[in-house]
């Protein structure tokens, strides 16, 4: 029997998550016992080319790009997983959430105490870009998210133990201090 | 300083917890409070500007802007139900102007909670003067009026209202609608008759005599009140504070309206006979801002029962009985009616709930042991203790003893105030109000419950469905999801103080999946969603956050059909999440036309 088959991305997130994800250190060699990871940064594999088990979503989404990715991966997954802050709320690229989109390009582009060379003051608008959405959406805004891993990052040990749960139909354990952080 | 701030300060006094009162003082003369002003008290009270904005903030009526006239339609349920809509778009329309804007000539325009005229929908309050069952017409007739510079009595459209309402202190368009009176509203009550048989008892005994009758707390919450009483007569401290809670903010209730326009001098009096009770030397009424019509009427019964010494030094030639009311205006806010609110609020503060224990009747106003009774309670006190406290009990039920004062309002041919006896059915209640084809009837209020045909078999009592006497009732033809549900969960996220998330942000989010369910937009798991989240609220500080679920919570177990008939068959999940409306300010913004 084939190994399950896993993917991974990471939208409006800073790649904590990923960086979690290898913390899990030489259980990395089990975990390539245990499934195929492939659509994923972490192969550079960019397509889906068959059904997968496991999408791992890092990150919300901030824009058009975002969405199609994450739409996809719903798609093609069985099972997807919101893993960390940015995925499941939106995380920090949320606070720009409810200021006027025009104010943070303004500060992005034009105002902002680090820009030098835009002297021709435009906005980046060519075609082949992105569209920023009007807010910072967490990924079950955008499409059914069936877990969630709480954590900024999650850690590696709950990455772990979620996967191996998941792969094996047992029971989570999940902590106090797993998904209380104050 | 401004000379009128500084008459202003001599009149009420320099003191902090007069805020709310120099607030409404200075509004009343300049309508609003001007940046300058605010520096001013700010300055004079020793508080800093912040202090002073955010107390403002908090309440609906204070204006940072100046305007000739205001006008405060009412938006609640009721209000729409009788056609609010038509009558807010007249206002639009001839104003000239949007809710929560002033138009050219000064005039403004806001929508406001119920401001308990549920029996005369749709009901505005221009300059505090009360304009009831208003049409389109009407409305025309009335701004024209203003903007010709007719004084507003000259504008009233209808004859002056039933009972008191027409005499020459209230002079107001207000009925109030006495559809069936009891041992409370009944006539044969006799101003001084209960206050002279307490004063000839001990304190103790009058405790004892209201401890026999049963009687409970008519706000709600139906705290027993002798025993109340007893609290806070043997809470440490000399001082002691009566409080009437005459906030009745709770939409659909107008009952305590009708009782402080016909039965003032009762009310004044049982205060009084609590004063005695508990040693009280202070009373305070905390009436509703929407009630500021009738403050010459209230002042009025104060001045005669001054003279007639039954309020003042040595009442009734009561050696060391000294006791005084005054009235504290509240400045719109609905959570001010929670007790623990309206202390904070009296005290000059934003009316954020406090923390119990310790409770008002140990540490309530000035943190002195306070009495906080509703304005009914102290009605039924002065019946009880001129008739014994074993004369009540022979109404009622065992449980719920007495009678009970109803606002009702809504799909029925007689609304206004009745008094039952507890344990009369909803079935009956809706014969005695000739309702037909009801739906569905709103049990005390938003915080109540909406109940449909399986419950009306179910009793209006403290061990059944226990209320503080608002009941709306709907027929067939209402969209309660809509027309109910939804603006009641509105009404919540307005009057949330902000303190707890559980009630600040689940009526929120509660209210959003809704609106999505009512758009075609729902899935089988909002409604569980919705279940859960409901409950989330019950963690909340006060009696507010605790029951702003519960128009979801009652309707979904009442009704379940109506949320089953939101849900898409073919989707079970279903975010409405538009890629095209989403990304449309920032193309906007750079220039670029949106491709996918």
């Amino acid at each position: 029997m084939s190994k399950p088959l896993v993917a991974t991305a990471s939208l409006a997130g800073c790649f904590g998550c990923h960086m979690s994800l290898l913390d899990i250190d030489e259980r990395i060699l089990k975990l390539v016992e245990l499934v195929d990871i492939g659509k994923s940064p972490v192969t550079d594999i960019k397509t889906f080319t068959q059904q997968y088990a496991v999408g791992i979503i890092e990150g919300g989404c901030c824009n058009s790009e975002n969405v199609h990715n994450l739409q996809e991966f719903r798609k093609n997954c069985d099972i997807l997983i919101s893993l960390g802050e940015c995925a499941i709320m939106g995380g920090l690229p949320a606070m720009r959430n409810g200021i006027p989109i025009e104010e943070c390009l303004n500060e992005a582009y034009l105002e902002g105490p680090t820009v030098h060379l835009n002297t021709e003051k435009i906005f980046p608008n060519d075609d082949e870009l992105p569209m920023l959405l009007d807010r910072v959406y967490p990924a079950h805004e955008i499409v059914k998210i069936d877990y969630f891993l709480p954590g900024c990052p999650p850690r590696a040990d709950l990455i772990w133990d979620a996967l191996v749960a998941l792969l094996t139909g047992k029971e989570l354990e999940l902590p106090y201090e797993v998904v209380k952080y104050d | 300083m401004s000379a009128l701030i500084q008459n202003i300060l001599i009149k009420v006094g320099q003191k902090k917890d007069r805020l709310l009162d120099i607030l409404l003082s200075v509004q009343e003369a300049e309508s609003f409070v001007s940046d300058e002003n605010i520096k001013i008290i700010a300055g004079s009270l020793q508080l800093s500007e912040i202090d002073v904005r955010q107390c403002m903030s908090f309440y609906h009526f204070f204006s940072t802007k100046p305007s000739r006239h205001r006008i405060f339609l009412n938006d609640s349920v009721m209000a729409n139900l009788m056609g609010g809509q038509k009558v807010k778009e007249a206002f639009e329309k001839v104003l000239n102007c949007k809710q929560g804007e002033i138009n050219a000539d000064g005039i403004g325009f806001y929508t406001t909670a119920c401001i308990g005229m549920s029996d005369q929908e749709p009901a505005a309050m221009i300059d505090g003067v009360i304009f009831p069952s208003l049409t389109p017409e009407r409305v025309r007739f009335v701004v024209e009026g203003i903007n010709q510079g007719k004084s507003l009595s000259d504008l009233y459209y209808l004859p002056l209202g039933d009972g008191r309402n027409g005499g020459a202190a209230l002079n107001t368009m207000v009925n109030s609608n006495i559809r069936k009176t009891g041992l409370l509203l009944d006539d044969y009550y006799k101003s001084g008759s209960a206050l002279t048989i307490a004063i000839e008892k001990s304190e103790l005994e009058v405790i004892g005599i209201v401890k026999t009758s049963g009687l409970r707390g008519r706000g709600g919450a139906g705290f027993p009140t002798g025993m109340k009483w007893e609290f806070c007569r043997s809470s440490e401290g000399a001082e002691k504070y009566i409080i009437c809670n005459a906030d009745e903010g709770e939409p659909g209730t107008f009952k305590d309206r009708v009782i402080l326009t016909e039965k003032i001098e009762m009310l004044l009096e049982g205060m009084t006979i609590a004063a005695y009770a508990i040693g009280a030397r202070e009373g305070i009424i905390y009436l509703r801002h929407e009630y500021q019509y009738m403050r010459q009427h209230i002042e009025n019964a104060l001045a005669v029962a001054r003279t007639k010494k039954m309020l003042g030094n040595n009442i009734l030639g009561k050696d060391g009985f000294d006791f005084d009311i005054r009235i504290q205006f509240g400045a719109g806010a609905y959570v001010c009616g929670e007790e623990s609110s309206l202390i904070e609020s009296m005290e000059g503060k934003r009316g954020e709930p406090r923390f119990k224990p310790p409770f008002p009747v140990q540490k309530g106003y000035h943190n002195k042991p306070t009495s906080v009774n509703n304005v009914e309670t102290f009605c039924k006190v002065c019946r009880i203790i001129e008739r014994g406290g074993e004369w009540y009990r022979r109404y009622g039920t065992k449980q719920s003893v007495g009678t009970k004062l109803l606002s009702i309002s809504g799909d029925c041919p007689r609304p206004g105030v009745y008094e039952i006896e507890w344990g009369m059915t909803l079935y009956q209640m809706l014969e005695m109000v000739g309702a037909t084809n009801t739906q569905a009837i709103q049990v005390g209020g938003p915080s109540g419950s909406l109940i449909g045909k399986t419950g009306f078999d179910r009793k209006i009592c403290y061990s059944d469905i226990s209320t503080g006497g608002s009941m709306m009732i709907f027929d067939q033809s209402r969209d309660l999801i809509k027309d109910v549900v939804l603006n009641f969960l509105e009404f919540f996220i307005d009057e949330s103080c902000g303190s707890c998330l559980s009630c600040r942000a689940c009526t929120q989010q509660i209210r959003n999946k809704l609106e999505k369910m009512i758009h075609g937009k729902g899935v089988s798991t909002d409604i569980e969603d919705l279940k859960k989240w409901a409950k989330f609220t019950l963690v909340s500080r006060c009696g507010l956050g605790q029951s702003a679920a519960n128009p979801i919570s009652t309707s979904i177990a009442n009704f379940p059909h109506l949320y089953q008939a939101m849900v898409q068959k073919e989707k079970d999940y279903d975010t409405c999440f538009d890629l095209a409306s989403a990304v449309a300010d920032s193309c906007k913004v750079v220039n670029r036309v949106p491709n996918f």
